[in-house]
Formats: structure tokens, C-alpha cells, sequence
């Protein structure tokens, strides 16, 4: 027997993980469990009580409304790849999920407990956080929704209270003639990235009318390029641009790990946001 | 509230067992079933040696309580072909071009490319490459493996014709 004891729930409701959540003491959920089951077989978490979100009703599905796509926390990685309306409205999703884990671990993997564990290089918590996703969190007060950029408040640590749990995830379809581009440089595919780059660009004739440029992996959350956005916006799509804005990255504040050294990490930032940036903007124009 | 009764299907079988609640479905079926295909290398989803299909899909089954699997269906590797009867494909293919050597992989191998192949009938080298990308072999070197799937991907849709 892998993990330490604890005591298992599987509810069927909504209504039944709030008030378990509610009245119990070290509970812990569990989605899909690529990340949380490694963790309870290395005994790195030991939950007294398990609750099983995999038999909860409400929890999945993809749907497109009023100009944004609503995807439910437990919709399984695999169903967001392959989703026609993924695939057609929001392109850059389903381009970063090639890079999450591998065909078995997104069968199980859900797009909710990627957000909820707030790995610093998850790819998800990157295009979340590049498509300014709004969060649906539900409490025993009821649902309150959370921009993704109030969602992180530290090292994997979301910012949910004990009784809450996500339920949904709304992602903003951005207006056409908008282009995105995913890059990710790790050590083997479908390993965690060392560092990940998600880039939207909306050109409007010559001139880049808005753009959105997330880096993943270099901090312990995501980090938005707010300055190198705001050179972008009204200049051209050229080589030059492009340049400039990436040179930005050499002044983040990035971290160091056995993996690469923080130098290393600034300078992988630079050379992704630059090659995304280019493949958005070639998407973008065709 | 340690252990529970489950019910669910391996193999096509029907089956009804005990199972502690913290136990996951590879131990399960290893232990309590007895279906020792199925192996175990890391534990913590990184190796694929324990990949099962679940309802159909590729899963690891050391990332799955077995309590989650009531009233599932699973197939292991033993449930790929009949008993005494001809190989999967994708088995001959390995054995005919040296698709394994330990064999230690070999069930999440086999596991993981019988879903790819029904998705993808027709997949390049570079596609199979990156199907195994969450399987670990020490031996072979991979090419091997490679080459195993594109001989049974062919034996597949000509069977399929």
C-alpha cells in the first residue's frame, strides 16, 4: 500500500463535496490525479479524508456562451484537445495540452486540478493566465468568480478557501484576426517545462492592436510581460518589435533550480517569447 | 470506511472483490486479482510500465484508486488477446522485431498503443515516438519499438480492408 491511511468520499453532488468540505479536517480533492495521487504514493501529502470529485455531477463540459467558452473543473485534458469548439475558438489551449504530461495522464488529467495545484510550469495555468481567465468558485455562500491573475498567492498555493472548491473556468474568445502561439522548451516532451511561453497578438491591418505575453516556469507563478505588452501595442509585427519586446525578458526576476540556473531561465524566456511571438503574428495574418 | 467491496469488469470478466481504500487499481489487480501483466516500476505515474485501459483509454494504473474503477471496465495486457489464441498484432510485431528485450515495459507498451493505433490507424514514426513519450524502456533503445508499431499499425488496416 503506497499512500498513508485516510478515509475515502465519493460524492455525487455539488452540494455533498461543499458540506463534506465544510466538516471535515485535512480533507484534500481529488481530480484526476496526476499530481495529487503521485503525491499521496510518495507520502509527500497524507489527507485524513480523500473526497472524490470523479463521480460528482455538474462538474464537465465544454460550452460556448456569450463570447466566452465555459469549461467545467473536472472536463478531462484529453476532451479539451480534441474539442472541435477548443480546437476552432481558443487554438492556443489545445496547442499548450499537446505538452501537458502524455496521452495517459491527460485520459485522467482535468483541467481544474491543474489550475488548483498551481505547478510553476503548468501549461494551463500559462494560457489561463494569457487568455485572462475568470474562475468559478464555489462556497458554502455561494459561487463567487476570480480573475485568474488574484488566483495564485504563492508556491502552489491557490487562493481558495478550505470550504471552496473551483467548479468552472471561463476563458474570453479573443475578436478575430487574432493569432497564438505555445512554446515550451523541456527536457522531454510532456516533461514540465523548464520554461513556457503563451502569446496572443490581435493585429488590426499593420499594427498589433492588442497583446497578451505570458512566460511559465520562471517563477513561482505565472508571470504576465506587462511592459513588453505594452511596447508591443500599436507598433508593426516585424522582426524588430518582436525583438525589442523579448529583450524585456532579460529583467525578470527568475528562479534557480537543480534543473537550469535563473540566468539560464531569462535567457530561454527571451528566445520563446520571440518565436512565439513570431508564429502568433503568421497566424494572426493568414 | 478502510475498505470497500468493488465490483467491475477486467478482461470482460466480471469481477467482485475487497479492496482497501487506499489501495490503487495496479496493486488491486496484481494482488487481489492475481493479473500480474500488468507491472509496476516508479509508482508515481512517470515510468508507464502499469498503463491500462480504462473504459477504452490509457491510463496508469498507479494514479487510480481501485475503489475508482467500480463499475469500470479494464483491460490489462492479459486481455489484449485470447488465451491460446493468436497474438494482438501489435504482440507479434514486437516479437518479430525485437520489440522487447526485458520485457519489463512491455505491458504499458502494449497497453498504450493499442488506444493510439485505434485512434491513429495510420501514424508516422515521429507520431508513435511521441504516443510512447510516457513510456520508459531501457533496453531496446526504442527504434525497436518503433518499428513494432508501424508493422502492426500495417497489419492492422490490412486486416481492417
Amino acid at each position: 500500500m503506497k499512500p498513508a491511511p485516510f478515509a475515502y468520499h465519493d460524492p455525487r453532488s455539488i452540494e455533498e463535496v461543499l458540506d463534506l468540505l465544510a466538516s471535515l479536517d485535512n480533507a484534500r480533492l481529488l481530480a484526476g490525479g496526476q499530481s495529487l495521487m503521485p503525491m499521496l504514493n510518495m507520502r509527500v501529502a497524507f489527507p485524513d479524508h480523500l473526497i472524490d470529485l470523479n463521480r460528482v455531477e455538474g462538474l464537465t463540459g465544454i460550452m460556448e456562451e456569450g463570447g466566452s467558452i465555459r469549461i467545467g473543473a473536472m472536463t478531462r485534458q484529453r476532451d479539451i484537445e480534441e474539442s472541435e469548439v477548443i480546437r476552432a475558438r481558443l487554438p492556443l489551449l489545445a496547442e499548450a495540452l499537446s505538452h501537458v504530461g502524455h496521452r495517459q495522464t491527460r485520459n485522467r488529467g482535468t483541467i481544474g486540478g491543474s489550475l488548483c495545484n498551481l505547478d510553476p510550469s503548468a501549461e494551463l495555468v500559462a494560457v489561463a493566465t494569457a487568455l485572462d481567465a475568470v474562475l468559478e468558485v464555489q462556497g458554502s455562500a455561494g459561487i463567487r468568480e476570480l480573475s485568474i491573475h488574484d488566483f495564485p498567492v504563492g508556491f502552489m498555493t491557490p487562493a481558495l478557501a478550505p470550504e471552496e472548491m473551483l467548479t468552472a473556468i471561463r476563458l474570453p474568445v479573443p475578436p478575430a484576426g487574432h493569432g497564438t502561439a505555445f512554446t515550451e522548451f523541456a527536457r522531454r516532451h510532456g516533461d514540465y517545462a523548464i520554461v513556457s511561453a503563451a502569446v496572443l497578438l490581435v493585429l488590426e491591418g499593420s499594427r498589433i492592436a492588442r497583446a497578451s505575453l505570458t512566460l511559465g516556469g520562471v517563477g513561482a507563478g505565472p508571470l504576465r510581460l506587462r511592459t513588453a505588452e505594452a511596447m508591443l501595442v500599436g507598433g508593426a509585427p516585424s522582426e524588430a518589435t518582436f525583438g525589442a519586446a523579448a529583450a524585456e525578458c532579460a529583467g525578470i526576476e527568475a528562479m534557480s533550480d537543480p534543473q537550469a540556473p535563473a540566468w539560464y531561465r531569462r535567457r530561454l524566456s527571451a528566445v520563446l517569447t520571440r518565436r512565439a511571438l513570431e508564429t502568433a503574428a503568421a497566424r494572426a495574418a493568414v | 470506511m478502510t475498505a470497500r467491496r468493488i465490483a467491475l469488469t477486467v478482461n470482460g470478466a466480471r469481477h467482485e472483490a475487497e479492496t482497501p481504500v487506499r489501495q490503487h487499481l495496479a496493486d488491486f489487480l496484481r494482488g487481489t486479482l492475481g493479473l500480474t501483466g500488468t507491472h509496476l516500476g516508479c509508482e508515481h505515474g512517470v515510468c508507464g510500465a502499469c498503463t491500462v485501459l480504462l473504459d477504452g483509454r490509457a491510463v496508469r494504473a498507479c494514479l487510480i484508486l481501485a475503489v475508482q474503477a467500480e463499475g469500470r471496465s479494464v483491460t490489462t495486457v492479459e486481455g489484449l488477446a485470447p488465451d491460446n489464441g493468436p497474438l494482438h498484432p501489435l504482440q507479434a510485431a514486437f516479437c518479430a522485431n525485437h520489440g522487447l528485450q526485458c520485457g519489463f515495459c512491455t505491458p504499458g507498451m502494449l497497453t498504450t498503443l493499442a488506444e493510439f493505433l485505434k485512434d491513429s490507424p495510420d501514424p508516422t514514426e515521429e507520431e508513435v515516438r511521441v504516443a510512447i513519450s510516457g513510456n520508459l524502456c531501457r533496453c531496446t533503445g526504442y527504434d525497436s519499438i518503433v518499428a513494432a508499431t508501424m508493422e502492426a499499425a500495417r497489419a492492422l488496416r490490412e486486416a481492417r480492408a
